[in-house]
């Protein structure tokens, strides 16, 4: 599996060096910038899988510096970390060019979740395919068909579009809050465990009487869909 | 020093003013009459004096001076009689009721007034009006009335006038003074009570007498306005209470935690576990910040973009969220919900409004501990109004503690060992608020019937066609 390369830009320091840290813990390549200005620069020259940018950041702020990129054509992908967690200011950020947004504070988990999931280089051709594989489960997205060891198995239009989503992103974490933005289009926190019981029953569908199971939960983050065997 | 203020007084700088100008207008009015009366009495004269000197010098032309001196002589004799004078040509008095007269007043031509004095009365030097005649060979003939009476009256009435003048300014003033005065207490009062208000004392009022004047309005909004800021200090207050309280217990268990994680004791991965539990619990505060950060917004009126939207849609989509989770449960969540319900909100708070209810609702609304849930999310529209309502047939919320589980922290009794911050229901009541709504609660019969009753946002292209 090979490491994404990461441009970190934030002024706290030690945020950021907890960030640089973690990430090359995870294998990835993690570059800094201390300032809007500085990040800008560096991301326009250097070839990153993501960006990930504090909205609040000396000289030039986060939201300018991502519109400024967009407006020359750099379009590598942009998460944006902010301290505003309110629900305008998601929107905000995601129309100045920001691919993601992630109020602080967050857990890491969630972090690199997102980041995996945003990489260019690692998603490459994935939402193109009509069929997606994973061991025997095989998923028609044109025909809307489920099938396992080619047995098919019925799926109402929400467990679709679950299992879609996991599907698209097979071997990396999704958490619960991903799961919620991208299945249902809400950004509030549940709560209780309502993602949870939506994927248990997923999971009854696919790996119920199977020996392999496929989809996993991944402790303190979310939930995989990978083949088991590998 | 207090009629000193009463002198600064707008009140009373008006009245002075305003009885200065209305005494100068009535002394202009005045005056013009009396000038224009005393110019009528003086040409009544003058045609008296001049009718009375032709039939003299129609006489001469029958008699001579005899004649005229005989006719003068008949009427000086007469009590109250007009003056008369009748002189040689060098200004000897022949004959008349004129005991004196300046020299000079003989020689002037024309009507003149002046002074003489009465035969048998030396003392009373009177006025007069008269005109000089001369008749052919010298001899002069002085014909005029008295006017003495006439300056008196004209006298009386200077006085009486100038004393009035006096009087309105002196009433108008003291008037004016009065009022201000009133004014000036009730103001006086006002701050008086406004500044115990600033020195901290928030529960007082200002004075109102219910007369409902502009003062009395004014005193009203105040009161209105102070009593809105207390509500929100107390808020504030009992908000501060409450976290310092609420938030005591999360973080003494997250301390616990991060010590058994420290304690050298345990194994590593009971360590694992506390640490996760540690950042769980921190999670648990971070949810706790963010819904009195939302709550606060919201109660502020400062929240997020608004659109036009359809309450169905995202109804349907909070029961589609959660009527496994129901299920899970044992029990079911039916949603009946009716098509083009639109309101004005914002899509995210309007679900997340939605999903505590109906969370609220399996958490608390079930007859008995881990009993199966059984739930209703519905959506209708009533004349003006949308209505999302999420009832239960649990035990439901007693009508006098029906206010109070919306504040913010507040937990009943029932529901203290199930897990909550006691938040989900004061967000709701306040992104209601923000909505121009609000949440009712409500008897199922048994159970709770929370009710999110929204004003309707109609359809622009709908009532064009109207």
């Amino acid at each position: 599996m090979s490491g994404m390369r990461l441009l970190i830009i934030e002024d706290d320091a030690e945020a950021a060096t907890y960030l640089v840290k973690a990430f090359r813990e995870q294998g990835h390549i993690a570059d800094h910038a201390t300032d809007g200005v500085d990040g800008y620069a560096r991301a326009e020259a250097g070839d990153y899988d993501v960006l990930i940018v504090d909205r609040m950041l000396p000289k030039l702020d986060g939201l300018s510096l991502i519109s400024s990129l967009r407006a020359q054509n750099v379009e590598t992908p942009a998460l944006i970390l902010s301290a505003l967690g309110q629900v305008d200011d998601r929107v905000k950020g995601l129309r100045a060019g920001g691919d993601d947004y992630l109020p602080k504070p967050y857990a890491f988990s969630e972090l690199l979740a997102r980041v995996e999931v945003l990489s260019r280089r690692r998603n490459a051709g994935a939402a193109e395919q009509t069929v997606y594989r994973i061991a025997d489960l095989e998923l028609d997205r044109l025909s809307h068909k489920l099938t396992r060891a080619g047995k098919e198995i019925p799926l109402q239009p929400r467990e679709f579009r679950l299992l879609e989503y996991l599907m698209r992103n097979a071997g990396k974490v999704v958490t619960r809050t991903m799961l919620l933005e991208h299945v249902w289009d809400y950004h509030f926190d549940p709560q209780t465990n309502v993602i949870d019981v939506h994927i248990s029953r997923l999971r009854s569908k696919i790996d119920k009487g199977q020996d392999t199971p496929l989809l996993h939960t991944i402790r303190g983050a979310g939930y995989m869909i990978r083949d088991g065997a590998r | 020093m207090a009629l000193g203020k009463l002198f600064r007084t707008t009140a009373f700088k008006l009245a002075l003013v305003y009885s200065l100008v209305f005494a100068a207008a009535a002394w202009i009015v005045v005056a013009n009459v009396a000038r224009n009366v005393r110019q009528v009495l003086e040409d009544q004269i003058a045609e008296t004096v001049d009718a009375d000197i032709r039939g003299l010098v129609d006489l001469y032309a029958q008699g001579g001076v005899r004649r005229v001196m005989e006719a003068v002589e008949r009427r000086v004799k007469n009590p109250g009689s007009d003056i008369y004078l009748v002189t040689t040509f060098n200004g000897d008095p022949i004959v008349g009721n004129i005991a004196a007269l300046p020299p000079a007043a003989l020689d002037q031509s024309g009507l003149v007034e002046t002074p003489y004095e009465r035969p048998g009365d030396k003392a009373a030097v009177r006025r007069a009006m008269l005109r000089i005649y001369t008749m052919p060979g010298g001899f002069r003939l002085l014909v005029g009335q008295d006017i003495e009476e006439r300056e008196k009256l004209r006298r009386v009435m200077g006085r009486s006038l100038t004393s009035s003048l006096g009087w309105l300014i002196l009433i108008g003033a003291v008037g004016g003074l009065f009022v201000a005065r009133r004014v000036l207490m009730r103001v006086d009062a006002m701050s008086d009570t406004s500044r115990s208000i600033m020195a901290g004392d928030l529960s007082r009022r200002l004075p109102t007498d219910g007369s409902g004047d502009e003062l009395d309005r004014l005193a009203g909004n105040l009161n209105a306005m102070l009593g809105r800021i207390e509500a929100l200090m107390k808020g504030v207050k009992e908000v501060s209470d409450n976290i310092a309280h609420d938030l005591r217990t999360p973080l003494t268990r997250l301390r616990n935690k991060a010590e058994a994680a420290l304690s050298g004791a345990s194994a590593p991965d009971e360590q694992r576990s506390a640490l996760q539990e540690v950042i769980a619990e921190s999670d648990e505060l971070i949810r706790i910040f963010d819904a009195l950060l939302l709550i606060a917004r919201a109660e502020s009126g400062a929240g997020p973009l608004m659109e036009r939207l359809d309450a169905a849609a995202v109804a349907r989509d909070v029961g589609e969220l959660y009527d496994v989770s129901a299920e899970e449960q044992g029990g079911r969540l039916t949603v009946a919900v009716d098509d083009r319900l639109f309101v004005r909100a914002n899509r995210e708070l309007l679900a997340q409004a939605l999903s505590n209810l109906v969370d609220n609702a399996l958490k608390h609304g079930v007859a008995v501990p881990d009993g199966a849930p059984d739930l209703a999310l519905e959506a209708r529209r009533e004349g003006r109004r949308i209505r999302l309502v999420v009832s239960d047939r649990g035990p439901g919320v007693p009508p006098e503690d029906r206010a109070r589980v919306l504040e913010r922290f507040v937990r009943l009794e029932q529901s203290r060992s199930q897990p909550g911050s006691g938040l989900g229901l004061s967000l709701v009541a306040a992104i209601a608020r923000l909505l121009g709504g609000e949440l009712k609660l409500e008897d199922n019969a048994p159970g709770l019937r929370a009710v999110l009753d929204l004003p309707a946002a109609d359809d622009p292209t709908q009532s064009a066609m109207r």
